[in-house]
């Protein structure tokens, strides 16, 4: 039984609103943005966990709170067994070699001015590696993400490659520090269609050799579907569902899951297309909905309760969650 | 091609551009057509020359862009012959209007959305301003916003409403065709499905034809009724939504179908082409995905494939096929 290597317990992040001189000078009220709003899950060893969600449901936020590139406002984050939540910079040092992050843009990731070795070659530098030990490392991880001959990598810049062999490096960049938890954060979705599963199949490849466990975070649930093992969907915020991605994707409980399932058009034209479409827009995360946040929208709205008190992320079999007054128990 | 009633009808339509150091050759014997209220699919990646086709077909190329050969027939005309002020006054907005990729970005920010529709409108048709506001405002309804939004700024509009009100736009001067390049990018999943459903709605209401250029099979899927899947420059496979799906003979086409998982059915590995797409300014000779194609054969190598029709609506660029 797989322990478990991350666990979140009430996560918070919110952002303040910045105002203009004057409303900061008039108004007495600070504003916030809720980004993560309070969620708690558990990532087990070993497997590639999916974060899922729209913009501003506090996926990406997520992220990178759980590698402290942000600090939180609140909660608790336990890394193999010990709470890293309040280290200091210091303390933290060595957790940084062991949890690393992909990002988005492979446009926008890397310093365009340095030569790959450099980029690849920066993690090290900062952790103390000797010189020869960088230069071992750099090759290593090239030959890892296929960049080969390294030889014909390293003295490259940036936009001398393609978004795909970009992205490469932006991995062999995470793995030379041979971390155990990566967060990547949607890898593929700005690559060509026909690279991303060579860019996936790869992750998924040096995950196992490393036996590594991976956080991925993307708003495609399609993709989540076919190389993830668990998925938290998360709304405004909080998270509405949890469970193995068979569970949740084939018989979805929170009926935000549902219509994002939906929503999801299918590559096969004679597929049977449902023709309600969740109406509406996310609402503002400065003012989150009161009670179920998602009772704005929700096509199996009961009434007063959901409008009122906001459901607990209850788990209502082994592994499975939802947050639902559909399923509480009375 | 069939000569029935087609709209448009795109005859061996070739676009270079001309840089200094030569053309980039990004749109080659482009061949295809539609019919009206028919829905077509332009689907490709990036550099593959969708945007190229659209952007010819109402002449608003940059201005290192030439249409070297061929012809755009829009209800018999061609539009590569009109000269530009046939083509803005009787062409754009009212013939074929186009949907920009990212326009929602694009909209002026110092005017309300209201004031852009109606210069739309006033432009191109001779009404009086009262009349184009009330235009704007059946709009509106048409494309699911409320009318009294027209005073807002682009900035208190959403991607997704931005976007509506774009497509609101294109149909001022009711359009017989409506291009929509990358209709779905930088918008969540569930805004896409209601602009997708949309867009179904309004070609079913005001007998609208589309091209919809895209990357993601899956919304061409779910709206068009026909396909072409471009590949450097050139069309590989065309013809009926459902025949190029069920039998994609194109070494790309299955590469690009194999790429994009469904949320539905048994999981499955997922299938990428090594490689990436040429350099257009010194393409590859003969087929241009032989350099990535695992049945490359010698002739590819030398010969650039025939477009033929390979079953009733079906057509295909591959030597392996025309072997058969």
């Amino acid at each position: 039984m797989a322990k478990d290597i991350i666990i979140a317990k009430n996560l918070k992040k919110w952002f303040p609103l910045r105002t203009g001189l004057l409303s900061s000078i008039l108004k007495k009220e600070q504003f916030f943005v809720h980004a993560v709003d309070g969620i708690s899950f558990n990532i087990k060893k070993g497997e590639i966990f999916a974060l899922a969600g729209e913009s501003g449901s506090g996926k990406t936020t997520t992220g990178r709170l759980l590698v402290r590139l942000i600090e939180p406002t609140d909660g608790v984050i336990i890394y193999d067994g010990k709470d890293i939540t309040k280290l200091s910079q210091k303390e933290f040092m060595p957790y940084r070699k062991k949890l690393q992050i992909i990002f988005q843009d492979p446009y926008e990731s890397l310093n365009p001015r340095m030569l790959i070795y450099d980029i690849i070659a920066e993690p090290l530098t900062i952790h103390g590696f000797s010189e020869k030990e960088k230069e071992e490392r750099v090759f290593k991880a090239l030959e890892d993400v296929r960049l080969v001959p390294p030889q014909e990598f390293i003295f490259r810049f940036p936009h001398e490659l393609s978004g795909g062999q970009r992205q490469r490096v932006a991995i062999a960049r995470a793995l030379v520090l041979n971390p155990e938890f990566i967060v990547a954060d949607e890898p593929v979705s700005m690559l060509d269609v026909s690279i991303r599963a060579e860019i996936l199949n790869l992750m998924f490849e040096l995950k196992e050799k490393y036996g590594m466990t991976i956080l991925y975070i993307t708003h495609d649930l399609a993709l989540a579907r076919h190389i993830c093992d668990s998925i938290a969907i998360m709304y405004l915020g909080k998270i509405m569902e949890m469970g193995s991605v068979d569970e949740v994707i084939n018989e979805p409980l929170h009926p935000y899951t549902e219509a994002l399932i939906e929503a999801v058009p299918v590559p096969d034209p004679e597929a049977s297309r449902i023709e309600t479409v969740l109406k509406g827009e996310i609402p503002s995360p400065v003012n989150p909905p009161s009670g179920c946040r998602f009772h704005t929208r929700c096509p199996k709205y009961i009434g007063d309760i959901c409008k009122a008190k906001e459901p607990k992320l209850t788990e209502i079999s082994k592994g499975r969650y939802v947050a639902c007054h559909l399923y509480s128990s009375k | 091609m069939k000569r029935e009633a087609s709209l448009l009808e795109v005859q061996n339509l070739t676009t270079y551009y001309e840089l200094p150091r030569g053309y980039v050759k990004a749109a080659e014997n482009i061949n295809f057509n539609v019919k009206v209220g028919e829905a077509l699919g332009l689907a490709g990646e990036s550099g593959c020359g969708k945007t190229t086709v659209a952007l010819s077909i109402v002449r608003l190329l940059p201005p290192e862009g030439r249409i070297m050969g061929g012809k755009c027939l829009f209800k018999g005309v061609d539009i590569v012959k009109l000269p530009e002020e046939e083509v803005r006054k009787k062409i754009r907005w009212k013939g074929i209007s186009i949907v920009f990729q990212g326009a929602m970005n694009a909209l002026n920010p110092v005017y309300r959305i209201g004031d852009q529709i109606v210069e739309a409108i006033t432009t191109h048709e001779d009404v009086s301003e009262e009349e184009a506001i009330k235009r704007a405002e059946k709009l509106f309804e048409l494309v699911g916003i409320d009318p009294s939004r027209l005073d807002n700024y682009p900035f208190e509009f959403s991607g997704g409403m931005r976007q509506r009100a774009l497509i609101a736009m294109a149909l001022a001067c009711n359009p017989d065709l409506i291009i929509a390049d990358e209709p779905g990018t930088a918008l969540d999943v569930i805004v896409q499905a209601q602009v997708l459903k949309l867009l179904k709605s309004l070609k079913e209401k005001l007998n609208l034809a589309v091209i919809m250029i895209s990357h993601d099979l899956s919304m061409i899927a779910e709206t068009c009724d026909k396909i072409a899947i471009m590949y450097a420059g050139r069309i590989v496979e065309y013809g009926d939504i459902v025949k190029v799906f069920k039998r994609s003979l194109h070494p790309y086409t299955q590469g690009l179908i194999g790429a994009f998982p469904s949320i539905k059915g048994p999981r499955m590995r997922m299938i990428s082409i090594p490689g990436s797409p040429p350099n257009l300014l010194n393409p590859p000779p003969g087929c241009r995905f032989h350099p990535r194609c695992k049945y490359a054969m010698d002739i590819c190598r030398k010969e650039v494939p025939e477009f033929i029709e390979i079953e009733p609506e079906h057509w295909v660029a591959c030597h392996l096929v025309s072997k058969k």
